[in-house]
């Protein structure tokens, strides 16, 4: 089971309140675009939601949260420590099975950088870094995707790649997006914030460019 | 100039440096010091490597203590830095520090005798308290939000080993090769209470009077420090340090009656041992402070803080010399020699050579301890003064120092200064073991008196001063708001 049902959502920084009160459900198999502009409040929703569903989640951070001394398979690897004991890990760490390997390997083609799997991210463009960060959330197999722009530093045809990766390997995905073009085609619903406030809510096909551009 | 908090707070040391002087013993007694100093240049600049196979014994025991010592240290600070948070372990950390290494050795002595486990826990305890607080601050800096993102349920172990190691390691790899530098130094000076190191074998070429065997083990000690990248390899290491403990030399058989005796007599407080109860303990108390605690922490006090101001007139008056916005090739070569001359040579052998050559005074310490720690700090800040942008009609020469650059990096100098005070006060306790009235001295009579209750005593009063002056130290940082990195 995957989605929430969330209610009574705020934040403040410094006494003043960025977001909420609010509420938001999310089904199973939604795909929800967050559109607003910046600092409308969409990464502390994000964060937010994170917090409360955290178990059930990968989430894609927008400072992507990448070890920079490990390398792009150590990284992706990050997203299944959970599922292997420790001295697996230990031993993974200095020398990592073929198995995992060939699976991260794979998941890097998806992505198309499969070359890249032994390189240190700390030598990697920005784009590529955000590959990884999607990389190690797809690769955690959890049932729902929480990413924050995860497409800011990708090219057209790769942004479409990897939002259709992300569509495909997760059922249920809130994505802060600020391409409403992007957030059209590969998302079911659309959630508009301003101020704060949910400023609109529909789904995806009743809604067209035009009807989003006022939220900016 | 004196609206800036750091100026008025260096003009207030300096006022007391002076008010210190007044009271600081400071004379050069023996009958022909620049003979004796002339000699011991003309040993220096013709060594005698070949006098006796002592020199290679001596630089191999010095490096074998250092890496077993370092590395047992290393390890165990790093168990400590897991838990540092513990206040417990904190204060406990934070005490074994602040007895320095040959404090350590004069209490091991007595029961360990000349068995090299006394060399290796002189070093290795003091080193571990210092390398549990350094590794835990880098712990704390890494970025923690890898560590956020990890899926629920990994094990501690694991999202430690993937979250922050890889993230620290350049850092923790950094500070464990400069804590082998300060090892070096450490071991060399365990001679100096009869360990196999360097130490010994100085002082034994000094007392005999072959100053040119004594040069020769110097500038080899030189060589060894200045050459550590070359022979200091990752890959090598685990062959050093499995390899170390075989070199440490014989020594003597531990005799586990001292040990015992040692613990459950010598340093129980004499009036508990002679039956006279806690009643005796007050007068007991009142004597060992009145006539060794109190006169030691005071002349501690004077001589820490005439060398802290001499250290930086040192260091500010060296950094241009590796500095390179002034001219020339040549003084930057010279600069960077003398510097790493001073650095290296640790405050205990300067100070011993300055007292063989001047006679015993406070005048040798403070040389001594301004050297060393005024060449570090030079050192320091002259690099971080070449990484300042000029603009190109900057003015040139002396107006150039004080305008542009003095100003600029004065608050990273102060920053440097203020944490080495604890460093500075530690070393001027302990060279009160040469002769100097600090608490050293009294710590050393009452050791070779039979005394071990009341040298146990003098070193607490010594590690409380130290620490006292290490949170004074940080007081004045934080609100000057000054930050410095752990690697000084």
């Amino acid at each position: 089971m995957s989605g929430f049902d969330l209610s009574g959502l705020t934040a403040s920084f410094g006494g003043e309140r960025v977001i909420g009160p609010l509420s938001l459900q999310v089904k199973e198999g939604e795909r929800v675009a967050l559109v607003g502009k910046s600092g409308a409040g969409k990464s502390t929703l994000i964060s937010l939601i994170h917090q409360q569903v955290g178990r059930t989640s990968s989430l894609v951070p927008q400072d992507l949260g990448l070890v920079n001394a490990l390398s792009v398979f150590h990284n992706v690897y990050m997203g299944q420590l959970d599922a292997h004991p420790t001295w697996y890990n230990t031993l993974t760490l200095i020398r990592p099975f073929s198995k995992d390997s060939a699976a991260v390997r794979e998941l890097l083609k998806d992505l198309s950088m499969p070359e890249k799997i032994w390189v240190p991210t700390a030598s990697l463009s920005g784009g590529q870094r955000q590959r990884v960060a999607i990389a190690r959330a797809v690769f955690r197999k959890a049932d729902m995707l929480l990413a924050d722009e995860p497409v800011s530093a990708l090219d057209g045809p790769m942004s479409h790649l990897v939002m259709k990766l992300m569509s495909k390997r997760f059922p249920t995905s809130v994505v802060a997006l600020h391409d409403v073009e992007l957030a059209l085609q590969y998302c079911t619903r659309i959630v508009g914030i301003q101020d704060g406030q949910i400023a609109l809510d529909e789904y995806s096909e009743r809604l067209s460019p035009a009807d989003i551009t006022p939220l900016y | 100039m004196f609206s800036s908090p750091t100026v008025r707070v260096s003009f207030l040391f300096v006022a007391i440096a002076l008010v210190a002087l007044l009271f600081a013993d400071i004379a050069i007694t023996a009958a022909n010091p620049w003979k004796d100093l002339g000699r011991f240049f003309m040993g220096i600049v013709t060594p005698d490597f070949f006098s006796s196979e002592g020199v290679a014994v001596a630089l191999l025991r010095t490096v074998a203590f250092a890496f077993v010592g370092v590395a047992l240290g290393s390890l165990c600070g790093f168990v400590l830095s897991l838990v540092y948070r513990n206040p417990v372990v904190r204060t406990f950390c934070a005490f074994i520090r602040a007895i320095h290494e040959l404090f350590w050795a004069l209490i091991f002595l007595q029961f360990f005798g000349f068995h090299p486990l006394t060399g290796v826990l002189a070093i290795a305890i003091p080193y571990a308290g210092i390398f549990a607080k350094v590794y835990s601050e880098i712990f704390e800096e890494a970025d923690p939000s890898p560590g956020r993102l990890l899926p629920p349920g990994t094990g501690v172990v694991s999202a430690f080993l993937y979250t922050r190691i890889p993230d620290c390691w350049v850092q923790l790899r950094t500070y464990t090769a400069y804590r082998l530098e300060c090892g070096l130094r450490s071991s060399a000076i365990l001679g100096f209470v009869g360990l196999p190191t360097l130490g010994f074998f100085l002082e034994s070429a000094f007392s005999q009077g072959h100053y040119s065997e004594a040069g020769a083990m110097l500038i080899l000690f030189y060589v060894l420090i200045a050459t550590m990248p070359l022979w200091v390899k990752p890959k090598l290491l685990p062959v050093y340090i499995l390899g170390a403990p075989f070199f440490l030399g014989e020594g003597l058989p531990i005799v586990w009656g001292n040990v015992e005796r040692f613990f459950t007599q010598d340093i129980i407080p004499s009036p508990l041992r002679n039956g006279d109860g806690v009643g005796g303990l007050v007068p007991w108390l009142g004597d060992v402070m009145a006539n060794e605690a109190l006169p030691g922490i005071w002349n501690t006090l004077v001589l820490t803080q005439i060398a802290l101001v001499a250290t930086g007139l040192i260091a500010l008056l060296t950094f241009p010399l590796i500095s390179n916005h002034f001219g020339g090739p040549v003084r930057r070569t010279g600069g960077h020699v003398f510097l790493v001359i001073a650095r290296s040579t640790p405050e205990y052998i300067l100070a011993y050579i300055l007292l063989q050559l001047w006679g015993p005074s406070m005048l040798p310490a403070v040389i001594a301890l301004a050297l060393h720690n005024g060449g570090i700090i030079g050192h320091l800040i002259g690099r971080q003064s070449s990484a300042i942008q000029l603009r190109p009609d900057a003015i040139t020469g002396f107006n150039r120092y004080t305008y542009e650059l003095v100003p600029r990096v004065y608050r990273a100098f102060l920053a440097f200064l203020f944490y080495r005070w604890e460093i500075i006060m530690r070393e001027t306790a302990i060279l009160g073991i040469l002769g100097i009235y600090t608490l050293g001295f009294y710590v050393d009579s009452a050791i070779q008196n039979i005394q071990f209750d009341r040298a146990m005593v003098l070193i607490v009063i010594t590690a409380l001063l130290n620490i006292g002056v290490d949170i004074l130290g940080r007081f004045i940082r934080r609100k000057l708001a000054l930050q410095t990195m752990p690697t000084c």
